[in-house]
This record gives structure tokens, C-alpha cells and sequence, in this order.
């Protein structure tokens, strides 16, 4: 079992590497394009149906597998003990990561079925699912980690992955701009994560999963109570940067100009929601810090509601959407925050099946409109498009929260952990359900219902001036490159006539993710409604809530008349949410009511539109101060460093230039110059001798014998 | 029969005489004369050690000197008469261009 749950994670990055590398060299026809789909398809498939027969195998029992020592570094100081620093490449099967397997593998699996058709006239084919894949092999990285470090690395990997997919059409300047966006922002938060990772390893000695949380549960709130706090809020900062919460969820929105597909995928199912998964994966931790989990909650509140009310004045189909995944994102972490651990998890589970089918559904809106994404030229699609209107309206309906579809039961379970503590956070949940039934279903009437508005594009252009920072991010590029447009049956035209139908394997999906969003939430019946107590899911993820200090995690009870009260609340507040949308798009075909309101309470209709202006704030804020500092770090480069550079230039220059040049020209060459003089005037000095008068010579030869013969013979021995 | 100290004594002489030539003259041929005067004084000096030590290989040696005192002057004279040709003098101190 263990090298097939190695199987299943590598499967994906063999795939990715194939096609990247026949995404260099071979050349994009359609025999190849068959071939793309084979690997990419094929291994995300294999991968899946694998990790399925390994989730039925273990049934729930937890069971871990280290590869290979992969971090070995040896005796070191933590806190005040010593341990032993080593990190294995290990992965981890319990019902948790189980749970995320089966969602990342599956909606991954169907994403990229469904890619094939919504990407097939794009170029870049090949390309588009290397990077898919390599998101998969990363994601699944990330969710069967054994320890916080493999975690990591899938973290970091899905944030690359994120980003190259953002900036897939990398020669738009604003998919650049939204791809480094998202990257920056993700650092922030990595930044907190990876803290918190050193903090947990500084207190427990280790970062494997099991050990720390064993001996957090059971050291208790006694012995890791205060750390764990600074350790919770730490990995917080990680989970909000990576799930897009206030202050760090502004790249999301952004992110929606990379291929719809991925915003499925990435930005909607699996990667956003790895924050959830962490905050999570650490409940034990939370748990011992109650403080960092009323912040948890509080974050997830404000975000939730803060990213509502901003849907509900876009206009671009996937803004809606994008802040809709903010907004639910919120709603989990509200969740996880009051302690619904097992609800945070299951909403994950649903959202990903309802948020997917509405993304691929508006990416087959998309499609069928010729790449149009404004939801003012668009309208009474459903005759045009009907597989793709009855799927987006159930998945609509799901995430409304309205029963018996997956939202309802995962979202009243998160509300009904609320409501007994925490007050307040419960009231910011229902009114955001309800904004949130509000503007998907406004999403619904403006683009299924009414007439087609494609045809009077320039009338509504010119009626609503464009404001300030609303613009639209224009996903698909047109016709502007001629080969891979040849396909006129799908009419990816500007002046397309008519919509149409997306093709059969892009439709499918939208029905299978469209069944999920009906039967996902069966799994977890309340008690109330007639489900076992604890649900069958918070039973089966049971298993992970570790007990603290011998305290068992007790499942959230109330009594049935409250539960009652409170899903009634809920299911009316959406009932009311969708009446409005009804009220104002649907029966009156002229939008006068909200047209009227805009106008009204004009500066609140800006403020929405525009976001809140929190572009605009943290352009002139962070972005500006981080452009100073860097202005002020360039004078201080140029003055300051490069001047004791300069200066220490001159001063060699001076003395080993100058000072050199003068031991050279005056010690060595005045040696050399002293020799040769010194030997000129010696030679003057005996020049004399040569004075050419042979007889001189002979005299001296003369005497010279004369005097050896006279040393001879008087000084013989 | 005079001794071998006489014949020493006169070829000592001679060889003085020839040397004072070699050194005080100022003509060349004057001086290459006296230079055939020192050869011959040694020559005395052979012979006459030969005819004491009852030896010929002295005389034989006289024989060499003799000869080479000949081609000596040859040499010697040609260079003399070429000198004169081109400096028109064969003064010893006029010809001292190798001075230093």
C-alpha cells in the first residue's frame, strides 16, 4: 500500500513531465493533442482510481509511511532540550486526508477531462496540463504530508502552480500582473506559515504530525497553552494568505484571469481550501488556544460578509464567483474557528463540488458566448445552453443553502456550531447566506433568464460608463491568433450570432458535479433530521479530533426544537435572498428596482463595486511604501554604499596605484640605474690602462716576469 | 772552450739588450730586430745547456726557433709594410687606435 500511495502522488508529476517536455518540442497538431490528453488525463485518472482502492482499503485507520530520511541534520538545541532534527519524506492516510484525497483527485480528474474541451482552441495546450498536472502532484503533496515540512513543500509548490497558471496567458499584461499579484501575496502568508512551522518545531522537537500532536494532546492546555496560541495565530497568517482571507485575499479575485478551468480547480475545489485543511490538520493545536481560534473565527466572519456584499455588485460572471469562494472560504474558517472542525472539512467537501460545477458552468457560458464574460451582455442563455443551465441552477441552489442539497447541511452545520457561543459570528453568518443565496441567483437570472443581450453590446457600454476600478478581466483571447481558431463550429468569434452549447465533454462534467452538489451532503445528515448523532461524517473524521489533556472533542448538541429554529432561520434568510434576486431580475425584465437603488445610495453601490477600494488602499499604502523604501534604499545604494565603494577605490588607486608607480620608478629602476652607472664609472676608471702603446704592455709583461721571478726566488720556502 | 756561465752570461746580455730595443724603441722594425735578438739569446741559452747536458734535444729546439723566428719576421714585416701603407709611418706611438 505504500508504494501505491507513492504512485498516486508521483503519477501526476510523471505526467507533468512528459508533457513538458513535449510541450518544448513537439509542435501542437491534433495527434499530439490526443497524446496530451492521454498523459495528463491518464495519470490524473490512474492517480485517482488508485488513491480510491487505498482510501477503501484503510477504512478509516490512520496509517503513515516514511520513504526516506530526507532532512537529516542531527543533534540540536530545541527550546531547552536537545532532539533530533529529521525530517522523513513520509505520507499520511487517515480519515482527513482521506477525505481531501478523494475531492482533490476526483475534481481534479473531471477538471482536466473537462479542460479538454474548454482549452482545446487554445495555445499553450500542452503547456496548460503540465502545469495541471504538476498542481496535482504539488496538491496531493500537501494533503497526504506526513509532517508540516512535505505540507510545505506541497504549499509552496501549489502557490508556483497557482501562479504559472494565473499568468497563463503571460503575454496579457494583466495576467502577469494578477499571476505576481497572487505570488506576492501568497509570500506574506508563507511567511507566518513557515514561522509557525520553526515555532513547532522549537516546542515539540519535531514536525511529524502524529508526535506533535500526540504530546499536544497530551501535554494539555497546562503545558502548551501560551505557545500554542503564538504557534495557531502564526500558521493563521499562512492559512489566510493561502485561502484568501482579509487582509490578504485581494489576489483572488485577480487570480480569475487564468484560464477558467484552473479557477475551478485552483481557486475554487482544492489549493484555496488548503488553509482549512491545515488550520484543520492542527485542531489540537487550536484547540489548546482559544484565543487564536475566537481570532480564526472572527476572520472568517469578516471575510465572509466583507466578500458578500462586494458580490453583490459585480458585474464580471467570474468576480461573482471569485468573491462567492472568498466568501465561503470565510464561512469555513468561521467554522473552524467556533470549533466545527468536521463542518469546516465538510463544507470544503461540498463547495468544492458546487463551486467547480458553477465555475466550469460559467466557463461554459463563457465559451458558448464567445469569451464573453460581462453578465450584462449576456441573459436568456438557458434556451441556448440547457445542460449548462440546469446544472449551474442546482449548484446554484447547493450553495444557497437550501435543502436537501449539499450547502444546506454543511453550512447549518457550521451556523449551528455558532450559534450557542458566539453569537454575534452566527448573525454575520445568516446575513451573509443570505447575500450569498442573493447574488447567485442575481448570477443566475442575468445570465439564464430574459432575453440575449449580446447582440446590444455597445448601448449598454455607453449607457453605464465604466467606473473608476471596475474593469472587466477578459479570460479567453479571441481570434486574434488565426491557426488555432479554425474550428468555426464552436464560434469563437467576437460577433458571435448565438451562443451555443459547450461540447458533450464539458457538459458531462457539469452533470456529474452537478449530482455531487445534490447528494454530496448526504454523507452528513444532522441529528435533527433524522441522521445519526455525531453524523455519519463527523464520525468518520472522528478519528483526527485527538482528545486534550483526556478531554474527548465533543461534537456540538443542541436540542432538536433549536436546531429546528435555526435551519429554518437559515433555509428562510436564503429563501428571502432568492425572492429578492427573483424580485429584481427575474420578474421585472428591465432591472429598474436595483437600476433605482444604485442610483439612490449611489456612494455605497461605488464603494461596492469598486471593492471597497481596497486595491486602491493598499496601492497608495503597501505597494507605495514598499516602492519608497525601495526609492530610499536605491539613494542609499547609490550614495552610501557605492560611495565607501568609490571611496575605497580611491584610496587604493592612491596608495598602491601612485605608491607603487613610485617604489617602482625610484627604488627598483634607481637599483638597476645605480648598477649600470656604477659599472660605467669603474670602466672610466680603467679605460686608462688600454692606452694602445704596445710597448707600455711590454713593459709591463716585462716587470710582471721580473717580478715573479723575483718573488720566486727570494721567497721560496 | 768557454763555460756554460759565460754562454749564459752572454746570452743574458743579449736578451737585456733585445728587451731594452723591444721596450725604448720607437721604430717597428727596430723592435722586431731586437725581438730576433731575444729568440737568438734563447737560443744561446739552449745550445749551451744542450752541449752541458750532452742532450740534443736543445739544438733540436734551436732548430724550431730558428724557424719560427723566420716566419716570425715574415708575418711581421708584411704587417709593417701594410701599416705603412696606410698610416705612412711605422712609429710604435703614433699607432695606438685599440686605446681606450
Amino acid at each position: 500500500m505504500p508504494s501505491a500511495l507513492l504512485l498516486v502522488v508521483l503519477l501526476p508529476a510523471l505526467g507533468a513531465l512528459i508533457n513538458g517536455v513535449r510541450a518544448f518540442w513537439w509542435p501542437l497538431t491534433p495527434k499530439s493533442k490526443t497524446l496530451t490528453n492521454l498523459f495528463a488525463i491518464g495519470s490524473t485518472g490512474l492517480s485517482a482510481l488508485i488513491a480510491t482502492w487505498i482510501v477503501i482499503q484503510s477504512a478509516g485507520h490512520p496509517w503513515q509511511h516514511s520513504y526516506y530520511e530526507w532532512i537529516p541534520s542531527g543533534l540540536g538545541h530545541v527550546g531547552n532540550a536537545i532532539a533530533n532534527f529529521n525530517v522523513d519524506f513520509a505520507l499520511r492516510v487517515d480519515s482527513l486526508s482521506s477525505t481531501m484525497l478523494m475531492v482533490v483527485t476526483w475534481i481534479g480528474f473531471l477538471i482536466h477531462f473537462y479542460a479538454t474541451g474548454y482549452m482545446s482552441h487554445e495555445k499553450g495546450y500542452t503547456r496548460f496540463f503540465t502545469y495541471l498536472n504538476l498542481f496535482m502532484f504539488m496538491m496531493l503533496l500537501l494533503v497526504l504530508g506526513a509532517n508540516y515540512i512535505v505540507m510545505f513543500v506541497g504549499w509552496e509548490g501549489v502557490g508556483l502552480c497557482s501562479y504559472l497558471l494565473i499568468g497563463f496567458y503571460y503575454d496579457k499584461n494583466f495576467a502577469a500582473d494578477a499571476g505576481k499579484k497572487a505570488f506576492i501575496t501568497n509570500r506574506i502568508g508563507d511567511f507566518g506559515f513557515i514561522l509557525g512551522i520553526f515555532l513547532i518545531f522549537n516546542t515539540f522537537g519535531t514536525s511529524d504530525y502524529a508526535t506533535v500532536f500526540s504530546m499536544a494532546s497530551a501535554g494539555g492546555h497546562a503545558a502548551y497553552g501560551a505557545i500554542a496560541t503564538a504557534i495557531c495565530l502564526l500558521l493563521f497568517v499562512g492559512a489566510c494568505g493561502k485561502s484568501a482571507q482579509v487582509p490578504l485575499y485581494v489576489w483572488l479575485p485577480d487570480a480569475m484571469a487564468g484560464p477558467t478551468p484552473v479557477s475551478a480547480l485552483i481557486h475554487a475545489a482544492t489549493m484555496v481550501t488548503a488553509g482549512v485543511y491545515m488550520v484543520v490538520r492542527s485542531n489540537v493545536l487550536f484547540r489548546l488556544a482559544p484565543d487564536a481560534m475566537l481570532v480564526v473565527a472572527i476572520v472568517g466572519a469578516v471575510t465572509a460578509i466583507f466578500a458578500a456584499t462586494i458580490g453583490l455588485a459585480q458585474n464580471d460572471i467570474k468576480k461573482v464567483l471569485a468573491y462567492s469562494t472568498v466568501s465561503q472560504l470565510g464561512y469555513m474558517f468561521l467554522g473552524a474557528g467556533v470549533g466545527a472542525f468536521t463542518a469546516a472539512i465538510f463544507h470544503v467537501m461540498t463547495h468544492a463540488f458546487f463551486k467547480a460545477c458553477l465555475f466550469l458552468g460559467a466557463g461554459s457560458v463563457i465559451h458558448g458566448c464567445g469569451g464573453e464574460q460581462d453578465m450584462r451582455k449576456m441573459g436568456g442563455l438557458r434556451k441556448y445552453m440547457p445542460r449548462t443551465h440546469w446544472t449551474m441552477l442546482v449548484a446554484t441552489i447547493a450553495i444557497a443553502g437550501i435543502p436537501p442539497l449539499a450547502g444546506f447541511f454543511s453550512k447549518d452545520e457550521i451556523l449551528a456550531n455558532a450559534f450557542p457561543h458566539h453569537k454575534p459570528i452566527w448573525i454575520i453568518g445568516v446575513i451573509t447566506a443570505g447575500m450569498t443565496a442573493f447574488y447567485m441567483f442575481r448570477l443566475y437570472f442575468m445570465t439564464f433568464h430574459g432575453t440575449y443581450r449580446g447582440a446590444q453590446v455597445e448601448g449598454i457600454e455607453t449607457s453605464e460608463p465604466e467606473h473608476g476600478g471596475h474593469h472587466l478581466i477578459p479570460d479567453r483571447r479571441h481570434l486574434d491568433e488565426g491557426d488555432e481558431h479554425t474550428d468555426k463550429a464552436h464560434g469563437h468569434h467576437v460577433h458571435a450570432h448565438e451562443p451555443h452549447e459547450s461540447p458533450w465533454n464539458m457538459t458531462i462534467v457539469l452533470v456529474i458535479l452537478a449530482l455531487l452538489a445534490v447528494v454530496g451532503g448526504w454523507i452528513g445528515i444532522p441529528a435533527a433530521l433524522g441522521g445519526a448523532h455525531p453524523s455519519w461524517f463527523q464520525q468518520w473524521l472522528a478519528p483526527v479530533l485527538l482528545p486534550i489533556g483526556g478531554e474527548h472533542f465533543e461534537f456540538h448538541e443542541a436540542a432538536q426544537s433549536t436546531e429546528w429554529t435555526l435551519m429554518i432561520i437559515s433555509v428562510a434568510v436564503a429563501a428571502f435572498g432568492i425572492l429578492l434576486a427573483w424580485r429584481f431580475y427575474k420578474r421585472d425584465p428591465l432591472w429598474s428596482t436595483p437600476k433605482r437603488l444604485a442610483t439612490t445610495f449611489a456612494p455605497i453601490h461605488r464603494l461596492l463595486e469598486n471593492k471597497y477600494f481596497v486595491d486602491e488602499l493598499y496601492n497608495a499604502t503597501f505597494i507605495a511604501g514598499t516602492i519608497m523604501l525601495a526609492r530610499v534604499m536605491w539613494w542609499f545604494d547609490t550614495w552610501v554604499v557605492d560611495g565607501v565603494v568609490n571611496g575605497v577605490r580611491h584610496v587604493t588607486v592612491f596608495l598602491f596605484g601612485h605608491g607603487s608607480n613610485m617604489f617602482d620608478k625610484y627604488v627598483v629602476d634607481g637599483a638597476v640605474n645605480g648598477v649600470a652607472s656604477g659599472a660605467k664609472g669603474g670602466s672610466m676608471m680603467f679605460r686608462r690602462v688600454q692606452s694602445g702603446l704596445v710597448q707600455n704592455y711590454a713593459l709591463i709583461m716585462g716587470g710582471g716576469i721580473v717580478l715573479i721571478a723575483l718573488v720566486y726566488l727570494f721567497m721560496k720556502p | 772552450m768557454p763555460s756554460t756561465a759565460q754562454y749564459l752570461m752572454l746570452s743574458a746580455t743579449l736578451f737585456a739588450i733585445g728587451l731594452v730595443g723591444v721596450v725604448a724603441r720607437r721604430n717597428m722594425i727596430v723592435v722586431l730586430m731586437s725581438i730576433e735578438l731575444m729568440l737568438n739569446a734563447v737560443n744561446i741559452n739552449l745550445v749551451a745547456f744542450s752541449h752541458r747536458l750532452a742532450d740534443l734535444q736543445g739544438q733540436v729546439f734551436t732548430v724550431f726557433v730558428i724557424t719560427v723566428a723566420a716566419g716570425e719576421a715574415a708575418v711581421g714585416l708584411a704587417i709593417i709594410i701594410q701599416l705603412y701603407r696606410l698610416r705612412s709611418t711605422v712609429n710604435v706611438d703614433e699607432v695606438r687606435s685599440l686605446h681606450g
